[in-house]
Order: structure tokens, then sequence, then C-alpha cells
């Protein structure tokens, strides 16, 4: 695979399969591991950096489901291409800076992604489409076991794998799902859902941009604490968890559809209206009514779209991915004309 | 509206900020936004939240050691670790053990592991390798020691500055040299 061959093909987890995926997006399992013996990244030599550049390439690429990976070096990436791979999540906002000595290796599908260099020597990520933390739980533990042959992990049996903030320390692992809640919104209900979570450990942040504001009704909800209870248990709590999110979630959008019928319809209409007409449109008013367009597809008001192709859109409307398409840069004004453009070729 | 920052972009961003309990708003570019976005994320990160976490209580140092404990494997000291809330290398975790219990009960609720372990746990030995291959110094090294001399320098890490400028020093004048021969 050549890295501008990812621009024409739709990254697994956004296929809409997989358990629940009218609702949840993506489930995603993160991994920090440190080699034995080096120093962390923020406190090694260049010396270091390459050594452990170096090793985990042999390690990773002697995988056999890594073995056909794509490796990009990060110092060789445009600022462009940089924020490609950050919107298609292959890849975290801090790896995209101080790119020097700073790797990734991008597996069959996009399912697999493994950052060198980043704030750990190993940063593993598996993300995969709908509710499925158990099976991409499953990929990660078969990844690592590999590397784990080839690569000793700074391992205490007192504190678990040693990583170089606090935070991760003991398993190493983020467990998050992306979410689309927006009957849940609609009825008030986020406010109080996202303090209860708080309450149980799990973080809720917005899925798309930064800070607090979730653009469009999109969540990620992930646990907080590596401590005191294995991976399985925390995967399997945040499964149970996301069910009655689920659950919360799908009564809410019958309550619409019944008691607010027209409310919620005249919305939708207008949303799919205002898309098929745009000429100039920002991300962030896409991605809005995107969001809404996106519960039409649920409640089966929208007919001439898929989950599948919704999600794709949902990617493709943003900026480097725009700037891809075109094969030029464009400034941000340029990209609200190409934006209007896209969407409207893809609602014809 | 124009962006109360550059005056010339359309104002597309919506800041509302609270300074001494005073609300103000800004309206900004999406440009000047992503500045400011770097500024405050410069200004406060998780390693300030962390360094409030880590106060090692007073009492559990021994009197001869108050001063700053410091990782025999990496050199990081505790005060760094405060302050940038990362560990430098494994062995900071044997270093500096006394303050964690707490400061892993305070983020995790409890300070012991639980779940998968290496197939042959790695026994803790941080050893810093010393058979790296030193390679040649370029242009990119000197940057790399000069980022890294400010990094130190802002630590208060004085006798790894003096190290570095000397490192700096010597391959400058090597650089030098050979003009001044011919």
């Amino acid at each position: 695979m050549k890295f501008n061959d990812l621009i024409n093909q739709t990254s697994e987890w956004l296929k809409g399969t997989g358990a629940e995926s009218d609702i949840v997006i993506s489930s995603r399992i993160r991994l920090a591991r440190n080699i034995n013996g080096l120093k962390f990244v923020d406190w090694s030599d260049p010396e270091t950096k390459e050594r452990v550049m170096k090793i985990s390439k042999q390690a990773i690429f002697s995988d056999n489901y890594m073995k056909d990976s794509l490796y990009v070096d990060m110092a060789s990436l445009s600022l462009l291409n940089s924020q490609f791979l950050i919107e298609r999540h292959l890849i975290s906002r801090e790896h995209a800076v101080n790119t020097k000595y700073k790797t990734v290796f991008i597996g069959n599908r996009e399912i697999v992604s493994i950052m060198v260099n980043e704030e750990d020597h190993l940063r593993l990520q598996v993300i995969q489409s709908g509710l499925v933390l158990n099976d991409a739980w499953k990929i990660m533990t078969s990844i690592e076991n590999s590397l784990e042959k080839k690569l000793k992990f700074a391992y205490s049996d007192e504190w678990g794998y040693l990583t170089a903030c606090p935070t991760n320390t003991g398993t190493g692992l983020r467990a998050s799902v992306m979410m689309h809640l927006p009957a849940i919104v609609i009825t008030s209900q986020i406010n109080n859902l996202i303090n209860d979570l708080s309450k149980l450990g799990l973080t809720v942040r917005g899925f798309f941009g930064e800070g607090t504001a979730a653009a469009g009704n999109f969540f990620q909800i992930s646990n907080q604490v590596t401590m005191g209870r294995g991976e399985e248990e925390i995967i399997d709590n945040l499964t149970r968890i996301i069910r009655q999110i689920v659950s919360q979630e799908r009564g809410s959008r019958r309550f619409l559809k019944v008691r607010k019928k027209d409310i919620i319809e005249d919305k939708i209409s207008r949303a799919c209206a205002t898309l098929e007409a745009a000429h100039i449109i920002t991300s962030s008013e896409t991605i809005d009514l995107l969001s809404l367009v996106r519960l039409g597809i649920g409640l089966g008001v929208v007919k001439k779209l898929d989950i599948h192709k919704l999600n794709e859109l949902l990617m493709l409307i943003q900026p480097a991915h725009l700037q891809k398409q075109a094969c030029v840069e464009l400034s941000s004004s340029e990209r609200d004309i190409k934006r209007a453009e896209l969407i409207r070729e893809k609602l014809k | 509206m124009l962006c109360e920052i550059c005056k010339k972009r359309e104002a597309t961003v919506h800041l509302t900020e609270v300074i001494n309990d005073e609300v103000s708003e800004l309206h900004i570019c999406e440009e000047c936004a992503e500045a400011k976005g770097a500024q405050m994320q410069q200004h406060f990160g998780i390693a300030d939240l962390l360094s409030g976490l880590v106060d090692l209580p007073h009492d559990m140092i021994p009197k001869k050691k108050r001063i700053n404990i410091k990782c025999p494997s990496c050199g990081m000291s505790y005060n760094n670790f405060k302050k940038m809330g990362r560990f430098g290398c494994a062995g900071c975790y044997e270093a500096f053990k006394r303050a964690l219990y707490p400061l892993f009960k305070k983020i995790h609720g409890v300070s012991y592991r639980a779940g998968k372990e290496p197939k042959k746990p790695s026994a803790l030995k941080p050893v810093i390798i010393k058979d790296v291959p030193k390679p040649d110094i370029n242009k990119d090294n000197l940057q790399e020691l000069k980022a890294r001399l400010a990094k130190v320098i802002e630590l208060e890490e004085f006798e790894e500055a003096a190290v570095l400028r000397d490192k700096i020093r010597a391959f400058e004048d090597k650089r030098n040299s050979p003009d001044k021969l011919r």
C-alpha cells in the first residue's frame, strides 16, 4: 500500500458494520508500551530515539498482521499529509508536531496503527466499526503478544506496564467508543448522562474538534483508570455501559418519532435541503446538518443515503481530506466552496 | 464581523473567557483561534494538573534526602518529574517509589496493578544502553543539542547544560577550523 492510496479507500471503522452501528460509530483500543532499558521519549536523546525506531521497525515488520503495513516517517510528511492522518484517526495530534524520529505503521484496512516515539515508545491502536471492543481487544492481544517476543517491555510486578505518564501506568489501555447521540441531546438528557458517566470513572469528550462542545452530537466515551482493573474487566464494563446508552438513545429516538414527529421531520428535511442547496458551507455547519441526516437515516425518514455513505461523508468533508481529493492546497474559503460541491455531488 | 485580533479576516470562532470572575467575549478568525489555542496549550497542560498531585508528603522523605531525589538510571530529578508530569525512564518508578503510592491512589483510586502481564515478566532492571553507535555530528544533531540545551536550562539542570554547552562548542570549533586552515 502507498500513502496516496489511502484517500481512495474507506477506513474500516467508518463502514457502518458491527453491532449497534447506527448509534456506535466505532470502537477503539489503545495500548501504551515502552522498551525496557531505554529512556522514555520526552527525556531521551537522539541516539536512543533512533534505536527505538530501528528495533521497533524490525519487531513490527516481523509480525504476521503488520508485515505488509505502510511505514511512514513523520518527518518526511507535509503538514497536509499529517493532518490527513489525524483526520483518519491513524495518529494523534501530538504525533504531528516535532516529527523527527517519529514514525507510524498503518496496517491493512487501517484497523491497526502503531505510533513510534509518541509520548511512549510504542502506541498501538486498533479501531473498528460498531460496538466491537472485544474483537478489537483480540486483535490487539495477538499483535502485542507477537511484539513481546521481540521486544522486552518495561514492566513491574507491582505496577504493571510502565509508561511515561502516570495516568497510563498499569494496563496502558484506553478503550473508547465513538457514539452518535442526537436524540439524547435533543431531549436534554445529555448533561445528566455525562455527569453519571464521570462518576463511573469514564470520560466523555466531543468527537469532532477540541474542547467540551460536541459538534454534531458525536461523543467519545473512554475509561479513565488504568490500575486495579484488568483489561477484560475494563472492556466488559465499558461495553455494558455503552449498551445502556444505546438503549437510552433508541428510546429517545422512538419518543421523538412518535411524540415530536413533525418537529423532528421538519429539522431533518431542512438539513437535507440545506446540504443539497448550499454552495458555501463550513465544516462545523456540515457536521451539525449531517448529524440530523444521520438521525433521519436511523428513523427511516432519509432513504437516499445509508450509514456507510454518511460516515464516509463525515470524513471526506474535513479540511485535509478535501485538499487531498482536490490535489491542491485550498484556503479556508476555497474549502467551504469545495465542501458544498462534494456534498451536492454525493447527495444526488 | 471582523476578527478582533488580526482585524483582517472574518470572525468565525466565538470564545467566552472568564478572567477574575469577569466574563469577556472574543470573536476571532480560525487562524488566530488556532494560534491562541496553541498558546493556551503551552500555558496549561497535563503536567500542570499532575504536578498538583505529585507533591511528596514531607515526612515521607528521610531528612538527609529532602533536597531532591534523582533517578540513578536516567538522571531525572523528582522536581523535574513534578514539573514535566512524565517519568524519564522505567527506573524513575523505583527511584520515586515512595511518592508514587499516594500519586497512583489519587489518579487511579488504587496503587496496584491488575490484568495482563508479560509471558516472561521482565524484571525491573532499567539499564540505560551504552552500546549505541554514536552517529557523526551533523547540522541536525547540532540543532538537537541546542534544543536539548534550552530544555535543560529551563529545567534548571545546570550540570547537564554545561556538558551540552561544551559539546556544542566542540562541534562548532570543529566545523569552523577547516576554514581557518585554508
